[in-house]
């Protein structure tokens, strides 16, 4: 911006054989942009987000069957729950740069004159609201189809804690993407790396979640333990800021 | 190993002092394990059982200091573009990845004995090391898994930064999970008696001694190998690069071997 001004203040300032000033776009714009692309990408192909709340509810029947029970409730409930959403992101995960590594999109995105965090910053977010819609789907279909006690009370908590564990899911998601999306096994590698790497956001999750979704639990009585939301907290932001700093390293060539 | 290079830079000496070290890495191997037999006293709930603390806990803990070392060494990669510090980082790791095979056996047998299980998930330092462990398993698949060696060394680095520092925060997470339902007797060191403290730290120093060098024979013998192929290639009159399909990174692009280069830019 301010090469920009700088060239009409004072044009004889700079000298002749000067490069015109590389001029860059805002980040947000970039980001909004790219992430308007990529939601109206999925808007017409819907390739990722139905397949994964298809997942999602095939899982719940596959768990009714493989642990025999009608209904679950508490560390079991929570524990379905979470290992379900976290196969389904996994799902959307893998599919997440496909298009950009198929299609040339990489190229074409670095052939732009923006910021490169841009990209991460708007693939976080798309799948984000990946996770948001197959929650929309997921959650009450659990809450249909196994959970014993009732979805409501405990409400307020488990959205807190799935937006937390959302966020995490989806920094080390955008990463591990990207990081597997240009290898030779990458519908292998993918899950193999995130996996590991998400087991914190597991154990803070469904031990958060595990006291809400237990028989006579009120709204506003015990919400998740505190130090699990913390915990989750903490990991999305270092997670985060780790990502920033080495996802620009993945798109070089 | 010296030898005069057209470019008149001399090429990197990973053989150098490797013999004194590894005199001392067996010295201090001997020390370590005659003051643990024959010096520490036995401990009065465990007897002779601990003992394996001694080789236990060392590996452990150089096994967490090697996956951390090696994403400092990817960060000075991704700083510099030097591709040395790649193959460093990734000797680093595999010879960690080793020692973390030997870690999760030595574990095991020591919970076999005391606490009568192979496999104790209440134990946080178990869980997070197995974790730990699985995603570093991944690591060599993910380099096989990327052709161009530059673009491999670049994934790899980002890989060992991420998870050198998932590594202390899987310990917090998991240990958060896990209520201390065994006494941690051997925690640390302060809590030890004197003969136990000198001990450990003596075994701790030959484990660290033994990781330097087992790494630089590793370096060594892959730099000497990869010069060995260069000049067999070059006496066969046989210029092109011809790779073979690997997860280590190899150094013919990296400027090791000056000669081979003058003598390709020549032709």
């Amino acid at each position: 911006m301010s090469g920009v001004k700088e060239l009409t203040d004072a044009p004889e300032a700079v000298p002749p054989a000067a490069p015109p000033p590389r001029r860059q776009t805002p980040l947000w714009a970039t980001v909004r942009a790219l992430l308007r692309k990529e939601l109206l990408v999925e808007l017409r192909t819907l390739e990722s987000v139905p397949g994964m709340s298809l997942f999602a509810l095939s899982t719940f029947v596959v768990f009714h069957f493989a642990l025999n029970r009608n209904s679950v409730e508490g560390d079991e409930a929570a524990g379905i729950l979470w290992v379900t959403l976290l196969f389904a992101a996994i799902l959307g995960v893998n599919r997440l740069f496909v298009a950009d590594a198929e299609e040339g999109g990489f190229d074409a995105f670095l052939l732009a004159p923006v910021e490169r965090t841009a990209l991460f910053v708007a693939k976080v977010l798309t799948l984000l609201a990946y996770l948001v819609a197959l929650e929309l789907v997921a959650v009450p279909a659990f809450a249909l189809l196994l959970l014993g006690p009732a979805l409501w009370p405990a409400l307020p908590g488990l959205l807190a804690t799935l937006a937390l564990g959302d966020l995490g899911v989806a920094v080390i998601g955008t990463l591990v993407a990207a990081l597997a999306v240009r290898t030779r096994a990458r519908d292998l590698l993918g899950p193999l790396l995130a996996l590991p790497l998400l087991v914190p956001i597991v154990i803070g999750g469904s031990r958060a979640t595990a006291p809400l979704l237990v028989a006579g639990h009120r709204v506003g009585v015990g919400g998740p333990p505190i130090r699990w939301l913390l915990t989750l907290g903490l990991y999305d932001l270092v997670f985060g800021l780790i990502a920033y700093a080495v996802f620009d390293f993945l798109l070089e060539d | 190993m010296e030898r005069s290079t057209p470019t008149g830079s001399r090429p990197f000496a990973y053989g150098r002092g490797l013999r004194t070290l590894s005199i001392c890495t067996v010295l201090a191997m001997a020390v370590a394990l005659g003051l643990v037999f024959f010096y520490a006293p036995l401990e009065a709930e465990q007897g002779f059982l601990q003992k394996i603390f001694y080789v236990h806990v060392p590996l452990a803990i150089i096994t967490l200091c090697g996956f951390v070392l090696g994403g400092l060494l990817a960060i000075q990669h991704l700083r510099t573009r030097d591709q040395r510090w790649d193959y460093r980082s990734y000797v680093v790791i595999h010879m960690s990845l080793i020692f973390a095979i030997g870690t999760l056996i030595t574990g095991s047998i020591w919970a076999k004995g005391s606490w009568g299980h192979w496999w104790v998930w209440s134990e946080p330092t178990l869980v997070s090391f197995l974790i730990i462990v699985l995603l570093y398993a991944t690591y060599q698949p993910l380099r096989f898994a990327i052709e161009d060696p530059e673009r491999q060394a670049r994934y790899a680095s980002v890989f060992a930064i991420t998870a050198g520092a998932f590594v202390p925060m899987n310990f917090i997470a998991v240990r958060l999970s896990t209520a201390y339902l065994h006494p941690r007797v051997l925690g640390s060191t302060s809590n030890l008696p004197g003969p136990m403290a000198l001990t450990f730290l003596v075994s701790l120093l030959a484990m660290a001694l033994l990781f330097a060098t087992l790494c630089k024979y590793e370096l060594t013998a892959k730099h000497a190998r990869a010069q060995v192929r260069a000049l067999r290639r070059r006496l066969a009159g046989d210029t092109a690069p011809g790779r073979a399909r690997s997860a280590a990174p190899t150094l013919q692009h990296v400027g090791t071997v000056p000669a081979r280069a003058a003598g390709r830019s020549a032709v």
